[in-house]
């Protein structure tokens, strides 16, 4: 018993060092990234390890932030492959990669995901505009011309043809892919154009209440908008289709977030998914090419596909085939791509 | 005798102080059993549809066809009701096994996430259609709720019809056999040279607040650590059971070092120094005398702190645990998650099937932390020596 022990001790050290060696070439995809992505590329990841002769791929949901940093760190075979993100790559964090050795980027697009603001299904419908949305969540606003502590604590303060009733949105933290995406696509849109702002995107979130850091995990949010009438929530569009005999979503800018709008871009609140590969690594990791296939195919994200069935919404036909080919053939993405 | 009317009162005052101190106790203990009672049958409630899983009868044509489109050799009205779990490994069966090729077959298949909703009387996005077929099916017989095996055998999957607990709970053995054989060997002799051998200097003062200071550290502090050292500087692999073990091996270690230490130190003196007198080297007073008597001790701090490391999440999280992982793991080198990471993901999942999944795999958690602590107590009942 002692001496296995021993034995066991000094193996242990061994056995890491020839993991080092090991590392040489996998067989095993690896996949980082966007929670929000996490669910169609897991669904991906499992069709493939139970339909072809390759090992399923192991998928961390690290956030698309938290997915490209690692994606980006190095080119070596201990680095992820494929990064999922909720939002495009940024300039900076292209030129990490390129700092650090990752010259050879494929971007890919498979989706879009909408962001609904839902309430309880009793409750009367709501139609709100990105800009009165705002005003609820922003923590200073104009007011006679000067910024002022946002001092708006029923909605019926902003427009007199809201409800009556008290500011509650419950939605995701600083750290969440989906607030980045709020903030950009609601605040951002609605400070822009608005006087006191001098033109200048303001994105910061009110701390004094009715706004409430609710957690990474949205069917927290879920459980609590059931709960609570008077309380609006903010998450990803899979969300409220799975939960719709107990929620209901509010319009924004008149356009209700069905999967037909947010495809076609007229639901303001939406965003592209994506997925980078590592292209350096498709020689050494067996199956990764045949992922990448599997993963743009129609069966997967066309207009039928298997992912349309978990809540992810289509890109349009002719954009589909551009994607498609674009990826098929690997173009490298490069700076001046993003800068547009 | 008589008493003043005082002191009567004084007493009265005293009695009553103690009733309602009494009082205050009974009143902690009850608020800890409604809450735990509350938490238990919300649990069970909510679990008990998983233990059954839908499950459909199917005559299934394996031709040409079936081999391309798997879902051509079934009944066309039965679409949805089959899952694609089922119907997508057809053409690889038919692959590996060609003498399948121009056969029939009957079969019980697995129904649909949806359809098992309804037929639990949950909500579902079945068409009118679907639901009424599905009635249908069961007044004939060829649509039945069976015993989820499916969920003690199977790894995990974003078909919720599909997801099981096989894996996860593999891979919990598994990081618990390397926390083991990491954190018990390493632990037991610290304790020993710490309590039998070590000479009572600032050092081994410094190195005894040191490890009573670990032992109160937030364990996601350890994942970080397992990052540096392991992942980072000696390049084991993420996600790995050799990653998981080894992070949480130090995680349990100044646990069962401080109950290795305070059961060593519960065996009388006259055990040593009557080994002594007998002649027996320091080294054999320990390995003979002094440690198995301190055994049952050591062993009980030992599985409580195990306990402690299956139920943890926050330092995995860290090293890429909590991933989606479907296939149990078969070396310590292959990347494997653990229950309560798959709790936590299926916790995160929109699928509403998934709440029930969920609440199953709380309760099959809760089980073997259960059974683990039970084990501790009998242990130290059983052995414990008193002097």
């Amino acid at each position: 018993m002692k001496r296995t022990m021993i034995g066991l001790l000094v193996a242990l050290p061994v056995a890491m060092v020839l993991n080092v060696n090991a590392a040489e070439a996998r067989d095993t995809i690896r996949i980082v990234g966007s929670s929000t992505v996490y669910p169609f590329a897991s669904y991906v990841t499992e069709e493939f390890g139970a339909t072809t002769d390759y090992s399923t791929p192991v998928i961390e949901s690290t956030g698309s932030g938290g997915g490209l940093k690692l994606f980006c760190a190095g080119d070596g075979m201990d680095t992820p492959d494929i990064t999922n993100a909720s939002r495009r790559i940024k300039p900076s964090e292209l030129k990490t990669c390129m700092d650090n050795g990752v010259k050879n980027i494929t971007e890919a697009i498979i989706g879009y995901d909408g962001i609904v603001v839902a309430h309880h299904i009793d409750n009367e419908p709501l139609a709100l505009t990105r800009e009165e949305l705002f005003l609820a969540v922003a923590e200073k606003v104009p007011q006679n011309g000067e910024l002022v502590p946002n001092p708006y604590k029923k909605w019926s303060d902003i427009n007199s043809e809201l409800p009556n009733k008290e500011i509650i949105i419950l939605g995701p933290p600083a750290t969440s892919g989906t607030r980045d995406a709020f903030e950009e696509l609601v605040m951002e849109a609605a400070s822009e154009d608005m006087e006191g702002y001098d033109g200048e995107a303001y994105t910061n979130v009110r701390q004094d209440g009715p706004w409430v850091d609710s957690g990474e995990n949205d069917n927290l949010i879920v459980q609590r908008i059931t709960r609570n009438r008077d309380a609006l929530g903010v998450f990803g569009y899979s969300f409220l289709e799975e939960n719709a005999d107990k929620l209901q979503a509010a319009t924004i800018d008149g356009v209700e977030p069905t999967p037909e709008n947010i495809s076609s871009g007229d639901y303001p609140v939406a965003r592209s998914l994506f997925f980078y590969i590592k292209n350096s690594h498709a020689d050494k990791v067996s199956g990764m090419d045949e992922y990448v296939e599997m993963f743009m195919s129609d069966k997967m994200i066309g207009q039928r596909g298997l992912l349309k069935r978990i809540g992810l919404i289509n890109l349009p036909e002719s954009m589909l085939e551009k994607v498609q080919k674009s990826v098929a053939e690997r173009e490298k993405l490069k700076m001046s791509d993003l800068e547009s | 005798m008589e008493f003043d009317s005082a002191f009567e009162a004084r007493m009265k005052k005293r009695y009553r102080a103690e009733r309602r101190f009494k009082g205050y106790c009974i009143t902690g203990l009850a608020t800890a059993l409604v809450f735990l009672l509350v938490f238990f049958t919300d649990i069970i409630v909510k679990a008990l549809p998983a233990l059954q899983q839908a499950e459909v009868r199917i005559t299934y044509v394996y031709n040409e066809e079936s081999a391309d489109f798997p879902s051509a050799g079934i009944q066309e009205d039965y679409y949805e009701l089959v899952s694609r779990g089922w119907l997508r490994i057809v053409p690889k069966r038919m692959r590996d096994n060609p003498e399948l090729m121009g056969t029939t077959e009957q079969t019980w298949a697995l129904a649909t996430d949806g359809v098992d909703q309804y037929l639990k009387g949950q909500y579902n996005k079945l068409s009118e259609e679907e639901q009424a077929l599905a009635d249908r099916m069961v007044a004939a017989g060829n649509l039945r709720l069976a015993f989820n095996t499916g969920f003690f055998t199977t790894g995990d999957s974003k078909l919720p019809e599909m997801a099981g607990l096989w894996a996860s709970l593999v891979g919990s053995i598994y990081v618990m056999i390397l926390t083991f054989l990491f954190a018990f060997p390493l632990g037991v002799m610290t304790a020993v040279y710490l309590e039998e051998f070590a000479p009572e200097n600032k050092l081994t003062q410094l190195i005894e607040v040191n490890i009573n200071n670990l032992a109160a550290v937030p364990s996601i502090i350890f994942g970080l650590l397992g990052l540096a050292v392991f992942i980072n500087f000696f390049g084991v692999p993420r996600s790995t059971v050799l990653a998981g073990g080894l992070t949480m091996g130090i995680m349990t270690l100044p646990l069962i070092i401080i109950s290795a230490r305070a059961a060593l130190r519960a065996v009388p003196d006259s055990i040593r120094q009557g080994a002594l007198a007998m002649g027996a080297s320091r080294w054999q007073m320990v390995k003979d005398h002094v440690l198995p008597l301190a055994m049952p001790g050591v062993l009980t701090g030992t599985i409580i702190g195990m306990a402690v490391a299956i139920g943890e999440t926050a330092p995995l999280l860290i090293i890429g645990m909590v991933a989606y992982i479907p296939n149990a793991p078969e070396t310590f080198t292959d990347a494997a998650t653990v229950l309560p990471a798959q709790i936590y993901t299926w916790a995160g999942e929109p699928e509403r099937s998934y709440v029930s999944r969920t609440a199953l795999g709380i309760m099959v958690l809760l089980t073997a932390m259960i059974t683990m602590n039970a084990t501790a107590v009998y242990l130290r009942n059983r052995f414990t020596r008193r002097w």
